[in-house]
Protein backbone atom coordinates (compact mmCIF):
# COMPACT_ATOMS: atom_id res chain seq x y z
CA UNK A 1 0.00 0.00 0.00
CA UNK A 2 1.16 3.51 -0.73
CA UNK A 3 0.21 6.30 1.69
CA UNK A 4 0.97 9.88 0.79
CA UNK A 5 0.49 12.35 3.62
CA UNK A 6 0.67 16.12 3.37
CA UNK A 7 3.44 16.31 0.79
CA UNK A 8 4.61 19.69 -0.42
CA UNK A 9 6.99 20.30 -3.31
CA UNK A 10 8.08 23.60 -4.80
CA UNK A 11 10.40 24.50 -7.65
CA UNK A 12 11.69 28.00 -6.94
CA UNK A 13 8.61 30.09 -6.26
CA UNK A 14 6.32 27.65 -8.04
CA UNK A 15 4.46 25.54 -5.46
CA UNK A 16 3.49 22.37 -7.34
CA UNK A 17 2.25 20.10 -4.54
CA UNK A 18 0.63 21.79 -1.55
CA UNK A 19 -0.07 19.35 1.27
CA UNK A 20 -1.37 16.50 -0.87
CA UNK A 21 -2.92 13.35 0.68
CA UNK A 22 -3.62 10.15 -1.25
CA UNK A 23 -3.85 6.45 -0.53
CA UNK A 24 -3.30 3.70 -3.09
CA UNK A 25 -4.67 0.28 -2.18
CA UNK A 26 -2.95 -2.97 -3.10
CA UNK A 27 -4.08 -4.47 -6.38
CA UNK A 28 -6.01 -1.46 -7.65
CA UNK A 29 -5.42 0.77 -10.66
CA UNK A 30 -5.61 4.40 -9.63
CA UNK A 31 -5.47 7.12 -12.25
CA UNK A 32 -4.46 10.65 -11.39
CA UNK A 33 -6.00 13.20 -13.74
CA UNK A 34 -5.34 16.92 -14.02
CA UNK A 35 -4.37 19.68 -16.44
CA UNK A 36 -0.98 19.97 -18.09
CA UNK A 37 1.70 21.15 -15.68
CA UNK A 38 -0.45 20.65 -12.55
CA UNK A 39 2.15 18.37 -10.96
CA UNK A 40 0.99 14.86 -11.91
CA UNK A 41 4.44 13.70 -13.00
CA UNK A 42 6.02 15.39 -9.96
CA UNK A 43 3.66 13.38 -7.73
CA UNK A 44 4.66 10.13 -9.48
CA UNK A 45 8.36 10.97 -9.10
CA UNK A 46 7.85 11.70 -5.38
CA UNK A 47 6.18 8.28 -5.00
CA UNK A 48 9.17 6.45 -6.43
CA UNK A 49 11.80 8.59 -4.71
CA UNK A 50 13.12 10.30 -7.85
CA UNK A 51 12.14 13.61 -6.24
CA UNK A 52 12.22 14.29 -2.52
CA UNK A 53 9.22 16.27 -1.25
CA UNK A 54 9.96 19.43 0.77
CA UNK A 55 7.73 18.12 3.58
CA UNK A 56 5.22 15.34 4.26
CA UNK A 57 5.67 11.59 4.01
CA UNK A 58 5.42 8.90 1.32
CA UNK A 59 4.94 5.46 2.86
CA UNK A 60 5.55 2.41 0.70
CA UNK A 61 4.43 -0.76 2.51
CA UNK A 62 4.77 1.08 5.82
CA UNK A 63 8.24 2.58 5.16
CA UNK A 64 8.55 6.36 4.81
CA UNK A 65 10.83 6.71 1.77
CA UNK A 66 11.45 10.42 2.33
CA UNK A 67 13.67 9.47 5.29
CA UNK A 68 15.63 6.68 3.58
CA UNK A 69 19.30 6.75 2.61
CA UNK A 70 20.29 6.10 -1.02
CA UNK A 71 20.92 2.36 -0.57
CA UNK A 72 17.69 1.67 1.32
CA UNK A 73 15.79 3.79 -1.19
CA UNK A 74 17.19 1.68 -4.03
CA UNK A 75 15.76 -1.43 -2.33
CA UNK A 76 12.29 0.19 -2.22
CA UNK A 77 12.64 1.43 -5.82
CA UNK A 78 13.22 -2.19 -6.87
CA UNK A 79 9.53 -2.82 -6.04
CA UNK A 80 8.56 -0.39 -8.79
CA UNK A 81 8.44 -0.47 -12.55
CA UNK A 82 7.87 2.79 -14.37
CA UNK A 83 6.69 3.60 -17.86
CA UNK A 84 8.00 7.07 -18.72
CA UNK A 85 6.13 9.59 -20.85
CA UNK A 86 8.68 9.46 -23.68
CA UNK A 87 9.47 5.75 -23.08
CA UNK A 88 13.04 6.70 -21.94
CA UNK A 89 14.63 3.69 -23.63
CA UNK A 90 18.44 3.69 -23.60
CA UNK A 91 19.39 4.76 -27.15
CA UNK A 92 22.76 3.04 -27.20
CA UNK A 93 21.35 -0.38 -26.27
CA UNK A 94 19.26 -2.85 -28.28
CA UNK A 95 15.65 -3.71 -27.40
CA UNK A 96 16.80 -6.94 -25.69
CA UNK A 97 19.48 -5.12 -23.67
CA UNK A 98 16.89 -2.51 -22.65
CA UNK A 99 14.40 -5.11 -21.45
CA UNK A 100 17.12 -7.07 -19.63
CA UNK A 101 18.77 -3.99 -18.11
CA UNK A 102 17.40 -4.36 -14.58
CA UNK A 103 17.79 -8.16 -14.60
CA UNK A 104 21.50 -8.01 -15.33
CA UNK A 105 22.14 -5.52 -12.54
CA UNK A 106 19.96 -6.80 -9.77
CA UNK A 107 20.10 -10.54 -10.13
CA UNK A 108 22.64 -13.18 -11.03
CA UNK A 109 20.63 -14.99 -13.64
CA UNK A 110 22.17 -17.28 -16.28
CA UNK A 111 22.16 -15.92 -19.85
CA UNK A 112 19.65 -18.51 -21.07
CA UNK A 113 17.17 -17.50 -18.35
CA UNK A 114 17.60 -13.81 -19.22
CA UNK A 115 16.96 -14.53 -22.91
CA UNK A 116 13.83 -16.50 -21.98
CA UNK A 117 12.57 -13.64 -19.82
CA UNK A 118 13.21 -11.06 -22.58
CA UNK A 119 11.19 -13.13 -25.08
CA UNK A 120 8.42 -13.73 -22.56
CA UNK A 121 8.05 -10.08 -21.56
CA UNK A 122 8.16 -8.86 -25.17
CA UNK A 123 5.45 -11.38 -26.05
CA UNK A 124 3.33 -10.07 -23.17
CA UNK A 125 3.33 -6.63 -24.80
CA UNK A 126 2.67 -8.16 -28.23
CA UNK A 127 6.14 -7.85 -29.73
CA UNK A 128 8.30 -10.52 -31.27
CA UNK A 129 11.54 -10.75 -33.20
CA UNK A 130 12.70 -7.17 -32.54
CA UNK A 131 15.31 -8.04 -29.89
CA UNK A 132 18.25 -6.78 -31.94
CA UNK A 133 16.74 -3.46 -33.09
CA UNK A 134 17.81 -0.14 -31.61
CA UNK A 135 15.15 2.22 -30.11
CA UNK A 136 15.69 4.70 -32.98
CA UNK A 137 14.34 2.06 -35.39
CA UNK A 138 11.02 1.69 -33.52
CA UNK A 139 7.74 3.61 -33.87
CA UNK A 140 6.29 5.58 -30.93
CA UNK A 141 3.85 2.82 -30.00
CA UNK A 142 6.51 0.13 -30.18
CA UNK A 143 8.84 2.21 -27.99
CA UNK A 144 6.13 2.46 -25.33
CA UNK A 145 5.52 -1.27 -25.48
CA UNK A 146 9.24 -2.06 -25.17
CA UNK A 147 9.41 0.37 -22.24
CA UNK A 148 6.45 -1.47 -20.68
CA UNK A 149 8.24 -4.81 -21.17
CA UNK A 150 11.31 -3.29 -19.46
CA UNK A 151 9.16 -2.02 -16.58
CA UNK A 152 7.60 -5.45 -15.93
CA UNK A 153 10.80 -7.45 -16.52
CA UNK A 154 11.65 -7.54 -12.83
CA UNK A 155 8.12 -8.51 -11.75
CA UNK A 156 7.47 -5.29 -9.81
CA UNK A 157 4.83 -4.95 -7.10
CA UNK A 158 3.87 -1.48 -8.27
CA UNK A 159 3.89 -0.03 -11.75
CA UNK A 160 3.70 3.67 -12.55
CA UNK A 161 2.47 4.90 -15.91
CA UNK A 162 3.34 8.50 -16.82
CA UNK A 163 0.96 9.57 -19.61
CA UNK A 164 0.78 6.09 -21.21
CA UNK A 165 -1.31 7.20 -24.18
CA UNK A 166 0.22 10.64 -24.87
CA UNK A 167 1.72 11.08 -28.32
CA UNK A 168 0.02 7.98 -29.77
CA UNK A 169 -2.79 7.74 -32.29
CA UNK A 170 -6.19 6.79 -30.76
CA UNK A 171 -5.94 3.15 -31.86
CA UNK A 172 -2.42 2.66 -30.53
CA UNK A 173 -3.49 4.49 -27.34
CA UNK A 174 -6.27 1.94 -26.93
CA UNK A 175 -3.84 -0.92 -27.58
CA UNK A 176 -1.73 0.40 -24.70
CA UNK A 177 -4.87 0.68 -22.52
CA UNK A 178 -5.73 -2.96 -23.33
CA UNK A 179 -2.19 -3.97 -22.45
CA UNK A 180 -2.40 -2.20 -19.10
CA UNK A 181 -5.69 -4.00 -18.36
CA UNK A 182 -4.27 -7.32 -19.55
CA UNK A 183 -1.16 -6.97 -17.38
CA UNK A 184 -3.32 -5.90 -14.48
CA UNK A 185 -5.47 -9.02 -14.83
CA UNK A 186 -2.55 -11.36 -15.32
CA UNK A 187 0.12 -10.01 -12.98
CA UNK A 188 -2.13 -8.46 -10.27
CA UNK A 189 0.16 -5.45 -9.99
CA UNK A 190 -0.90 -2.27 -8.19
CA UNK A 191 -0.90 0.41 -10.87
CA UNK A 192 -0.80 4.17 -10.70
CA UNK A 193 -1.29 6.08 -13.93
CA UNK A 194 -1.25 9.80 -14.61
CA UNK A 195 -3.04 11.07 -17.68
CA UNK A 196 -5.20 13.84 -19.03
CA UNK A 197 -6.82 11.43 -21.48
CA UNK A 198 -10.29 10.72 -20.00
CA UNK A 199 -11.04 7.83 -22.40
CA UNK A 200 -7.97 6.06 -21.11
CA UNK A 201 -8.71 7.00 -17.46
CA UNK A 202 -12.27 5.57 -17.58
CA UNK A 203 -11.11 2.40 -19.26
CA UNK A 204 -8.18 1.36 -17.07
CA UNK A 205 -9.06 2.67 -13.59
CA UNK A 206 -10.66 1.23 -10.48
CA UNK A 207 -10.46 4.71 -8.98
CA UNK A 208 -9.72 8.16 -10.39
CA UNK A 209 -8.18 11.06 -8.42
CA UNK A 210 -8.30 14.63 -9.70
CA UNK A 211 -5.25 16.79 -8.92
CA UNK A 212 -5.89 20.53 -8.78
CA UNK A 213 -3.84 23.36 -7.26
CA UNK A 214 -1.42 21.00 -5.54
CA UNK A 215 -4.09 18.94 -3.76
CA UNK A 216 -6.39 16.01 -4.58
CA UNK A 217 -9.73 17.64 -5.42
CA UNK A 218 -11.78 14.43 -5.54
CA UNK A 219 -11.26 10.65 -5.54
CA UNK A 220 -13.83 8.14 -6.75
CA UNK A 221 -14.70 5.29 -9.04
CA UNK A 222 -15.02 6.16 -12.75
CA UNK A 223 -18.82 6.30 -12.33
CA UNK A 224 -18.61 8.60 -9.32
CA UNK A 225 -16.25 10.90 -11.22
CA UNK A 226 -18.55 10.92 -14.24
CA UNK A 227 -21.45 12.05 -12.05
CA UNK A 228 -19.42 14.43 -9.90
CA UNK A 229 -21.02 17.74 -8.95
CA UNK A 230 -17.62 19.30 -8.18
CA UNK A 231 -17.24 22.18 -10.70
CA UNK A 232 -13.47 21.59 -11.07
CA UNK A 233 -13.93 17.90 -11.87
CA UNK A 234 -16.94 18.63 -14.07
CA UNK A 235 -15.02 21.19 -16.14
CA UNK A 236 -12.08 18.84 -16.60
CA UNK A 237 -14.02 15.73 -17.62
CA UNK A 238 -16.26 17.64 -19.99
CA UNK A 239 -13.18 19.32 -21.53
CA UNK A 240 -14.56 22.83 -21.20
CA UNK A 241 -12.57 26.06 -21.17
CA UNK A 242 -15.26 27.67 -19.00
CA UNK A 243 -15.14 27.04 -15.28
CA UNK A 244 -12.96 27.42 -12.22
CA UNK A 245 -9.83 25.95 -13.86
CA UNK A 246 -7.99 28.77 -15.58
CA UNK A 247 -5.13 28.13 -17.93
CA UNK A 248 -2.44 30.77 -18.18
CA UNK A 249 -1.99 31.66 -21.82
CA UNK A 250 0.53 34.35 -22.71
CA UNK A 251 -0.43 37.63 -21.04
CA UNK A 252 -3.98 36.44 -20.33
CA UNK A 253 -4.83 35.04 -16.96
CA UNK A 254 -7.59 32.91 -18.46
CA UNK A 255 -11.22 32.86 -19.40
CA UNK A 256 -13.23 33.88 -16.40
CA UNK A 257 -16.54 32.77 -17.80
CA UNK A 258 -18.13 36.21 -17.83
CA UNK A 259 -19.21 35.85 -21.42
CA UNK A 260 -17.20 38.93 -22.35
CA UNK A 261 -14.21 37.07 -23.70
CA UNK A 262 -10.61 37.02 -22.53
CA UNK A 263 -9.73 39.25 -19.64
CA UNK B 1 10.51 43.11 -12.58
CA UNK B 2 13.88 44.33 -13.78
CA UNK B 3 16.83 43.27 -11.63
CA UNK B 4 19.59 45.67 -10.69
CA UNK B 5 23.17 44.83 -11.76
CA UNK B 6 24.16 43.97 -8.19
CA UNK B 7 21.40 41.34 -7.99
CA UNK B 8 22.44 39.88 -11.34
CA UNK B 9 26.10 39.72 -10.25
CA UNK B 10 25.08 38.11 -6.95
CA UNK B 11 22.98 35.50 -8.73
CA UNK B 12 25.87 34.66 -11.07
CA UNK B 13 28.29 34.26 -8.14
CA UNK B 14 25.82 32.00 -6.35
CA UNK B 15 25.30 29.92 -9.52
CA UNK B 16 29.07 29.51 -10.01
CA UNK B 17 29.51 28.52 -6.35
CA UNK B 18 26.69 26.01 -6.77
CA UNK B 19 28.36 24.58 -9.89
CA UNK B 20 31.68 24.17 -8.05
CA UNK B 21 29.86 22.52 -5.14
CA UNK B 22 28.09 20.16 -7.55
CA UNK B 23 31.35 19.29 -9.33
CA UNK B 24 33.10 18.52 -6.02
CA UNK B 25 30.15 16.41 -4.89
CA UNK B 26 30.18 14.45 -8.15
CA UNK B 27 33.95 13.94 -7.88
CA UNK B 28 33.61 12.47 -4.37
CA UNK B 29 30.62 10.37 -5.42
CA UNK B 30 32.55 9.04 -8.43
CA UNK B 31 35.55 8.16 -6.22
CA UNK B 32 33.30 6.28 -3.83
CA UNK B 33 31.56 4.40 -6.65
CA UNK B 34 34.94 3.58 -8.21
CA UNK B 35 35.70 1.03 -5.49
CA UNK B 36 32.23 -0.50 -5.40
CA UNK B 37 31.94 -3.62 -7.58
CA UNK B 38 31.01 -4.49 -10.28
CA UNK B 39 33.27 -2.45 -12.60
CA UNK B 40 31.70 -1.87 -15.99
CA UNK B 41 34.59 -3.30 -18.04
CA UNK B 42 32.64 -3.43 -21.30
CA UNK B 43 31.56 0.16 -20.86
CA UNK B 44 35.07 1.33 -19.88
CA UNK B 45 36.64 -0.23 -22.99
CA UNK B 46 33.91 1.29 -25.18
CA UNK B 47 34.47 4.75 -23.68
CA UNK B 48 38.23 4.49 -23.95
CA UNK B 49 38.09 3.45 -27.61
CA UNK B 50 35.72 6.34 -28.35
CA UNK B 51 37.91 8.89 -26.55
CA UNK B 52 41.07 7.64 -28.30
CA UNK B 53 39.63 7.30 -31.79
CA UNK B 54 37.77 10.60 -31.63
CA UNK B 55 40.60 12.73 -30.38
CA UNK B 56 43.76 11.17 -31.82
CA UNK B 57 43.57 12.60 -35.38
CA UNK B 58 42.96 16.17 -34.18
CA UNK B 59 45.55 15.92 -31.39
CA UNK B 60 48.05 14.52 -33.91
CA UNK B 61 47.45 17.46 -36.27
CA UNK B 62 47.52 20.04 -33.47
CA UNK B 63 50.73 18.71 -31.91
CA UNK B 64 52.51 18.26 -35.26
CA UNK B 65 51.97 21.91 -36.16
CA UNK B 66 52.67 23.11 -32.60
CA UNK B 67 56.03 21.28 -32.70
CA UNK B 68 56.77 22.71 -36.14
CA UNK B 69 55.98 26.31 -35.26
CA UNK B 70 57.85 26.09 -31.97
CA UNK B 71 60.99 24.72 -33.65
CA UNK B 72 60.68 27.47 -36.25
CA UNK B 73 60.48 30.20 -33.57
CA UNK B 74 63.51 28.86 -31.66
CA UNK B 75 65.53 28.43 -34.85
CA UNK B 76 64.55 31.90 -36.03
CA UNK B 77 65.41 33.65 -32.73
CA UNK B 78 68.66 31.73 -32.15
CA UNK B 79 69.85 32.40 -35.73
CA UNK B 80 69.20 36.14 -35.27
CA UNK B 81 70.72 36.41 -31.81
CA UNK B 82 73.47 33.84 -31.80
CA UNK B 83 74.15 33.57 -35.50
CA UNK B 84 73.35 29.86 -35.67
CA UNK B 85 70.25 27.69 -35.11
CA UNK B 86 71.05 26.22 -31.68
CA UNK B 87 69.00 24.51 -28.96
CA UNK B 88 66.16 23.71 -31.36
CA UNK B 89 65.92 20.10 -30.13
CA UNK B 90 66.20 20.88 -26.45
CA UNK B 91 63.92 23.93 -26.56
CA UNK B 92 61.24 22.22 -28.62
CA UNK B 93 61.25 19.00 -26.60
CA UNK B 94 61.05 20.70 -23.22
CA UNK B 95 58.29 23.08 -24.29
CA UNK B 96 56.33 20.28 -25.95
CA UNK B 97 56.62 17.79 -23.10
CA UNK B 98 56.13 20.15 -20.17
CA UNK B 99 53.62 22.60 -21.52
CA UNK B 100 52.39 22.53 -25.08
CA UNK B 101 51.38 18.93 -25.53
CA UNK B 102 49.49 18.52 -22.20
CA UNK B 103 47.68 21.85 -22.60
CA UNK B 104 46.93 21.61 -26.35
CA UNK B 105 45.75 18.00 -25.94
CA UNK B 106 43.55 18.94 -22.97
CA UNK B 107 41.97 21.83 -24.89
CA UNK B 108 41.26 19.59 -27.89
CA UNK B 109 39.84 16.86 -25.61
CA UNK B 110 37.66 19.44 -23.80
CA UNK B 111 36.15 20.44 -27.13
CA UNK B 112 35.78 16.94 -28.50
CA UNK B 113 35.24 14.51 -25.62
CA UNK B 114 33.91 17.00 -23.04
CA UNK B 115 31.26 18.21 -25.47
CA UNK B 116 30.26 14.66 -26.34
CA UNK B 117 29.97 13.57 -22.70
CA UNK B 118 27.89 16.63 -21.76
CA UNK B 119 25.62 16.30 -24.81
CA UNK B 120 25.10 12.54 -24.37
CA UNK B 121 24.39 12.66 -20.63
CA UNK B 122 22.35 15.86 -21.06
CA UNK B 123 20.13 14.20 -23.66
CA UNK B 124 19.74 11.20 -21.35
CA UNK B 125 18.72 13.56 -18.56
CA UNK B 126 16.09 15.50 -20.53
CA UNK B 127 14.61 12.33 -22.05
CA UNK B 128 14.26 10.83 -18.53
CA UNK B 129 16.77 8.05 -19.23
CA UNK B 130 18.66 8.98 -16.03
CA UNK B 131 15.42 8.61 -14.05
CA UNK B 132 14.87 5.29 -15.82
CA UNK B 133 18.29 4.12 -14.59
CA UNK B 134 17.23 4.82 -10.99
CA UNK B 135 14.02 2.84 -11.43
CA UNK B 136 16.03 -0.09 -12.80
CA UNK B 137 18.19 -0.23 -9.69
CA UNK B 138 21.23 1.37 -11.31
CA UNK B 139 23.16 4.30 -9.89
CA UNK B 140 23.78 6.77 -12.78
CA UNK B 141 27.13 7.86 -11.29
CA UNK B 142 28.32 4.25 -11.20
CA UNK B 143 26.97 3.39 -14.64
CA UNK B 144 27.75 6.62 -16.54
CA UNK B 145 30.37 8.68 -14.67
CA UNK B 146 32.76 5.97 -13.48
CA UNK B 147 33.55 4.43 -16.92
CA UNK B 148 34.11 7.90 -18.43
CA UNK B 149 36.22 8.89 -15.42
CA UNK B 150 38.52 5.86 -15.73
CA UNK B 151 38.74 6.25 -19.52
CA UNK B 152 39.73 9.92 -19.29
CA UNK B 153 42.21 9.36 -16.47
CA UNK B 154 44.01 6.76 -18.59
CA UNK B 155 43.21 8.11 -22.06
CA UNK B 156 44.30 11.74 -21.61
CA UNK B 157 47.89 10.94 -20.44
CA UNK B 158 48.25 8.31 -23.20
CA UNK B 159 47.11 10.83 -25.83
CA UNK B 160 49.48 13.40 -24.30
CA UNK B 161 52.40 10.97 -24.64
CA UNK B 162 51.48 10.42 -28.30
CA UNK B 163 51.29 14.20 -28.76
CA UNK B 164 54.80 14.48 -27.23
CA UNK B 165 56.19 12.11 -29.85
CA UNK B 166 54.35 13.73 -32.78
CA UNK B 167 55.27 17.27 -31.65
CA UNK B 168 58.95 16.35 -31.42
CA UNK B 169 58.80 14.77 -34.88
CA UNK B 170 57.20 17.99 -36.18
CA UNK B 171 60.01 20.04 -34.65
CA UNK B 172 62.55 17.68 -36.20
CA UNK B 173 61.08 18.14 -39.67
CA UNK B 174 61.33 21.96 -39.46
CA UNK B 175 64.79 21.77 -37.91
CA UNK B 176 66.04 19.62 -40.80
CA UNK B 177 64.17 21.31 -43.65
CA UNK B 178 64.34 24.95 -42.62
CA UNK B 179 67.53 25.25 -40.57
CA UNK B 180 69.59 22.39 -42.05
CA UNK B 181 70.10 20.77 -38.63
CA UNK B 182 70.03 17.02 -39.39
CA UNK B 183 67.49 14.91 -37.50
CA UNK B 184 70.17 12.88 -35.71
CA UNK B 185 71.75 16.08 -34.30
CA UNK B 186 68.30 17.30 -33.21
CA UNK B 187 67.60 13.93 -31.58
CA UNK B 188 71.06 13.70 -29.92
CA UNK B 189 70.44 17.08 -28.32
CA UNK B 190 67.13 15.92 -26.91
CA UNK B 191 68.62 12.68 -25.57
CA UNK B 192 71.55 14.39 -23.87
CA UNK B 193 69.80 17.41 -22.36
CA UNK B 194 66.19 16.45 -21.72
CA UNK B 195 65.55 14.35 -18.62
CA UNK B 196 62.63 12.06 -17.91
CA UNK B 197 61.44 14.66 -15.37
CA UNK B 198 60.10 16.78 -18.24
CA UNK B 199 57.89 13.92 -19.51
CA UNK B 200 56.68 13.15 -15.98
CA UNK B 201 55.93 16.85 -15.41
CA UNK B 202 53.66 16.89 -18.47
CA UNK B 203 52.03 13.58 -17.61
CA UNK B 204 51.13 14.59 -14.06
CA UNK B 205 49.46 17.68 -15.50
CA UNK B 206 47.57 15.67 -18.09
CA UNK B 207 46.10 13.37 -15.41
CA UNK B 208 44.67 16.40 -13.60
CA UNK B 209 43.42 17.87 -16.90
CA UNK B 210 41.66 14.59 -17.69
CA UNK B 211 40.03 14.66 -14.28
CA UNK B 212 38.84 18.26 -14.73
CA UNK B 213 37.39 17.59 -18.20
CA UNK B 214 35.51 14.43 -17.24
CA UNK B 215 34.06 15.67 -13.96
CA UNK B 216 32.97 19.05 -15.36
CA UNK B 217 31.40 17.45 -18.45
CA UNK B 218 29.61 14.70 -16.52
CA UNK B 219 28.32 17.27 -14.03
CA UNK B 220 26.98 19.54 -16.77
CA UNK B 221 25.30 16.58 -18.49
CA UNK B 222 23.75 15.11 -15.35
CA UNK B 223 22.38 18.49 -14.20
CA UNK B 224 21.08 19.53 -17.62
CA UNK B 225 17.53 20.88 -17.76
CA UNK B 226 15.15 22.25 -20.35
CA UNK B 227 15.04 20.13 -23.51
CA UNK B 228 17.17 20.64 -26.61
CA UNK B 229 18.08 24.21 -25.63
CA UNK B 230 19.26 22.99 -22.23
CA UNK B 231 21.45 20.32 -23.84
CA UNK B 232 23.05 22.99 -26.05
CA UNK B 233 23.72 25.27 -23.09
CA UNK B 234 25.14 22.46 -20.95
CA UNK B 235 27.44 21.36 -23.75
CA UNK B 236 28.80 24.87 -24.31
CA UNK B 237 29.21 25.41 -20.57
CA UNK B 238 31.04 22.09 -20.18
CA UNK B 239 33.55 23.00 -22.90
CA UNK B 240 34.13 26.60 -21.78
CA UNK B 241 34.35 25.70 -18.10
CA UNK B 242 36.75 22.78 -18.73
CA UNK B 243 39.02 24.93 -20.90
CA UNK B 244 39.22 27.76 -18.37
CA UNK B 245 39.80 25.36 -15.46
CA UNK B 246 42.50 23.54 -17.44
CA UNK B 247 44.37 26.81 -18.04
CA UNK B 248 44.07 27.91 -14.40
CA UNK B 249 45.06 24.44 -13.13
CA UNK B 250 48.02 24.44 -15.54
CA UNK B 251 49.56 27.40 -13.75
CA UNK B 252 48.85 26.11 -10.25
CA UNK B 253 50.14 22.58 -10.96
CA UNK B 254 53.26 23.97 -12.66
CA UNK B 255 54.08 26.09 -9.59
CA UNK B 256 53.49 23.07 -7.34
CA UNK B 257 55.59 20.70 -9.46
CA UNK B 258 58.40 23.24 -9.67
CA UNK B 259 58.28 23.58 -5.86
CA UNK B 260 58.65 19.83 -5.35
CA UNK B 261 61.34 19.73 -8.02
CA UNK B 262 59.62 17.66 -10.72
CA UNK B 263 60.90 19.12 -13.98
CA UNK B 264 61.81 22.31 -12.15
CA UNK B 265 65.44 22.25 -13.25
CA UNK B 266 64.62 22.38 -16.91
Amino acid sequence: MIGIRGIKKSFGENEVLDGLDLEIRDGETLTIIGGSGCGKSVLLKCMIGLLRPDSGSVEIDGKDITQLKEKQLAAVQAKFGMLFQGAALFDSLTVAENVAFGLRYLRDLPDSEIKKRIREKLLMVGLEGIEDLKPAELSGGMKKRVALARAIAMDPKYILYDEPSTGLDPIMADVINDLILHLQGRLKITSIAVTHDMVSAYKISNRIAMLYQGKIEEVGTPDEIRQSKNPVVKQFITASSKGPIQMKIGGFSGYRGTGKGWQ
Amino acid sequence: MKKNPLEIAGEEILKTAETFGGITHLLLDTFRSLFRPPLEFKNIIKQMTEIGLQSFPIIAMASLFTGMVFAFQIGFVSTNWLGAPTFIGMGTAIAIMKELSPVVSALVISGKVGAQIAAELGTMKVTEQIDALHTLGTNPVKYLSVPRFISCLIGVPVLTLMADVIGIIGGGIVSAQKFRVPFNVYWEEIISYVRFDAVAHGLVKSIFFGLIIVVVSCHEGLTCEGGAEGVGKSTTKAVVFSMILVLIADYLITVFLAAIGLGGEQ
